[in-house]
């Protein structure tokens, strides 16, 4: 028994060197090295300050932004740094409630009266989706180019600019980025 | 069911075929001790561990010390772990300031990683520094891993050897299997992750401005958002090869910053069944007879496919609640459709429904998707792949010794029929394997429905569950048939990070690991001891697609047998609910 604990003991100090120190240090120094910008968290800078990630999505209810999945995170949605699903499972009657407030709030800001796509009324696993599919953003354009005053085509033209297609044209579904299509959408108010 | 999804589904499984053959006799090398490509710069290095640790390489282990040496290795790990959760307080590289882990949830951690299930009862960004997670579970992931893959070449060498007690040297085993194996894939993986956005950095969290101000539950304004970021990618690159699963961040490979695009979702969904898939070829390259390996492989693809099918369309077809309130759940080019609570848009239904079939039916347990918001019928596959004991494909090595456990009882079971004595790759099988591997197939099962009932007749175990009704139930039994066969996933809204669940589940775990592993070695020890018969008139060939077809039936009955009492109590109601409605 005894014969075998000395070996135990080294060999867990010196894996633990190996594969717990040395491995995540070079993968690390490789990362920075080649990769920075994904590395330290795909940061979108606007002069110098950070207002947001590519891979993070954020909280939008205001009419003239378009609006992303429903987030369980808390004490607010989209907490970055408290992940978390909803975990209802599909008859849990809450899942229902915010599914119906989310479609009310939706009609009420005047979109169309037609069914919504499915990923505007549930949460995302993560609570941090950075995005929606493009139907959900297909539903949501009148109500942005009336809350901006602008035409519906130009926001279309935004919306496809930010789409983008399955990878290869094969892996993953194509997705909006909602954030950075909302960025888009301030910069060309603005201007 | 659009043919894209058929595509994606198709190209995972070739591209996983192709992988099998270079990987498997790439392994069989390693563990014959052959020299292999990585000799030239890893081989000092090994043999520098060996000098520092006191490890006689060409000494030989019968299966008594063999098991001794991965019981010490476990319980020094455990301490460690244990260890560092408890002090990370006090010690660097926490920038986060968190504060020491309580002890029960340290003591379910610690076996938890140590018995390669990565159960996680803590969310990863809230709880765990940088050093807890690098030095504790990361090193866990590689050992736990390597430790499973080492008892599974005890098995063959059981097998291949005769008229001897050794069955090799676990020390070597296991600096191999890390060294040659777990380390350069985990490297080529963890950098092509960061290619696709996972993090990997020491620095503290990031804060933000946000573009548009929220308000938090007390009526306050936010104005920042906190991202949490850290040395991801090196670890989930190996939990993702070692089948451990224990996400860096609550919510495991659905994070963004754990698993950013279709790519990163592609290479951590290959890495799943990599391993395990290989190694049926590495099994029949040892046993000198390919086919045999092939016929494994089969039999689990096999019951993969099957419950692929069940979960996927289950999920496709969508939640008929939504349906009544006038939510569009049909699959299109411009939406993904189906049930969509608990999945990611980039992964959409198909990548959510192959990653849950996939990790649960390796003993891997990451998730992409939160399967405790999956439709009855889409849960209980997951659920059910894991009560088959985790061997279709199932952990790292420990997934193909419970199989190979399987068709030594198929082998006895068609003995039994015909009259003969049984035999499997020239070995008899006498009373002693086949004691054995009951123990391997009941105990586990015991584990599961035993802690399942302890845990609904008590207000404590009845006080965590998340979701009302027949749902609540399936919470309780998805997290003792998780835990008793060391997958790890969850369905997430049970809140079990509490003393009860902690010591419960741990136990489970312990039971999972252990009462598995020994009688494996068990049967090892005993079958090196035999002599080889050469195969007669009478033997039952077992690399034919009669086999396969007998083993695939084996498992399944024994499956239904022990779990469908208790799948009707949960999904099965749920899903008659559902449809009623």
């Amino acid at each position: 028994m005894l014969q075998q604990l000395r070996p135990a003991v080294m060999l867990l100090i010196v894996l633990t060197l190996v594969t717990g120190g040395i491995y995540p240090a070079v993968v690390t120094a490789i990362a920075q090295v080649a990769f920075p910008h994904q590395a330290n968290g795909s940061l979108i800078k606007d002069d110098n300050q950070s207002v947001g990630s590519e891979l993070i999505g954020q909280h939008f209810s205001q009419p003239e932004y378009f609006w992303g999945r429903l987030s369980a995170t808390q004490p607010v949605p989209y907490n970055a740094a408290a992940s978390s699903g909803s975990n209802f499972g599909p008859l849990h009657p809450d899942l229902k409630d915010a599914a119906e407030a989310r479609i009310e709030d939706l009609r009420t800001e005047g979109s169309e009266d037609r069914d919504v796509p499915v990923d505007l009324v549930t949460s995302s696993a993560s609570g941090l989706d950075p995005h929606i599919s493009p139907a959900a953003a297909e539903f949501q354009v009148p109500r942005i180019a009336k809350g901006r005053r602008i035409s519906e085509e130009t926001v279309r033209q935004l919306v496809h600019q930010h789409t983008q297609g399955r990878q290869f044209g094969v892996l993953g579904e194509p997705r909006v980025n909602v954030l950075q299509l909302n960025l888009a959408l301030d910069q060309q108010t603005s201007k | 069911m659009t043919p894209n999804a058929f595509l994606q589904i198709g190209l995972y499984v070739g591209v996983l075929l192709v992988c099998i053959k270079p990987l498997g006799l790439y392994m069989a090398q390693v563990y014959s001790g052959q020299a292999t490509f990585l000799g030239r710069f890893v081989g000092p290095v090994e043999r520098l561990i060996y000098r520092l640790c006191g490890v006689d390489p060409d000494a030989e282990m019968s299966w008594l010390q063999y098991a001794t040496a991965v019981l010490m290795l476990s319980l020094v790990s455990f301490v460690s772990v244990y260890g560092i959760q408890r002090l990370q307080g006090l010690l660097p590289l926490n920038p986060e300031s968190l504060s020491a882990v309580s002890s029960d949830s340290s003591f379910n951690t610690a076996v938890s990683f140590t018995t390669n299930t990565n159960w996680q009862g803590y969310g990863g960004e809230t709880t765990m520094s940088y050093l807890t997670q690098m030095l504790a579970l990361n090193v866990q992931n590689f050992l736990s891993a390597a430790g499973g893959m080492a008892v599974l070449v005890a098995l063959v060498r059981g097998f291949t050897r005769s008229n001897t007690e050794s069955i090799g040297n676990f020390w070597v085993d296991l600096v191999r299997g890390t060294l040659y194996i777990l380390l350069p894939l985990s490297l080529v993986l963890a950098i092509a992750l960061v290619s696709q956005g996972v993090v990997q950095t020491f620095s503290s969290y990031e804060e933000v401005a946000l573009v548009e101000a929220t308000v938090n539950a007390d009526g306050e304004s936010v104005m920042t958002q906190k991202i949490a970021v850290g040395p991801a990618a090196s670890q989930i690159a190996i939990k993702q090869l070692g089948t451990n699963g224990g996400g860096f961040f609550n919510v495991n490979s659905s994070h963004p910053f754990e698993n950013p695009t279709p790519i990163s979702n592609f290479l951590e969904l290959l890495a799943i069944l990599l391993i395990p898939a290989s190694l049926c070829y590495t099994f029949g390259e040892m046993v000198g007879d390919r086919r045999q390996g092939w016929a494994i492989l089969a039999a689990m693809s096999f019951i993969f496919l099957g419950i692929l099918v069940l979960t996927w369309t289950s999920e496709q077809q969508g939640n008929p609640v939504l349906a009544d309130l006038g939510v569009d759940q049909a699959a299109s080019e411009l939406q993904p459709g189906g049930n969509m609570e608990g999945k990611e848009t980039r992964f959409g239904i198909v990548n959510s429904a192959l990653w849950a079939v996939a990790t649960t039916s390796a003993s891997n347990g990451s998730v992409n998707s939160m399967h405790d918001s999956y439709t009855p019928l889409g849960g209980l596959g997951p659920m059910w792949l894991m009560q088959l004991g985790e061997v279709i494909f199932g952990g790292v090595g420990s997934g193909l010794y419970g199989m190979l456990v399987f068709a030594i009882v198929a082998v006895f079971i068609s003995g039994l029929m015909v009259g003969r004595t049984p035999e499997y790759l020239g070995k008899k099988i006498g009373a002693f394997e086949m004691k054995m591997a009951a123990l391997v197939i009941l105990l586990p099962c015991a584990m599961v429905l035993l802690g399942t009932a302890s845990a609904v007749v008590t207000d404590t175990g009845r006080a965590s569950v998340f979701n009302p009704g027949p749902h609540g139930f399936s919470e309780v039994l998805y997290a003792f048939s998780s835990a008793g066969n060391n997958n790890g996933s969850a369905f997430a809204g049970l809140g079990a990070n509490t003393p009860f669940y902690n010591g419960m589940l741990g136990l489970a775990m312990l039971v999972g690991r252990f009462w598995v592993m020994l009688p494996v070695l068990a049967i090892a020890g005993s079958l090196a001891v035999k002599k080889t018969v050469p195969a007669g008139a009478g033997t039952l060939p077992t690399h034919t697609p009669l086999f396969v077809v007998l083993l695939v039936a084996i498992v399944v009955v024994v499956g239904a047998l022990s779990f469908f009492p208790a799948l009707a109590l949960g999904p099965i109601v749920e899903h008659l609910l559902s449809t009623a409605n």
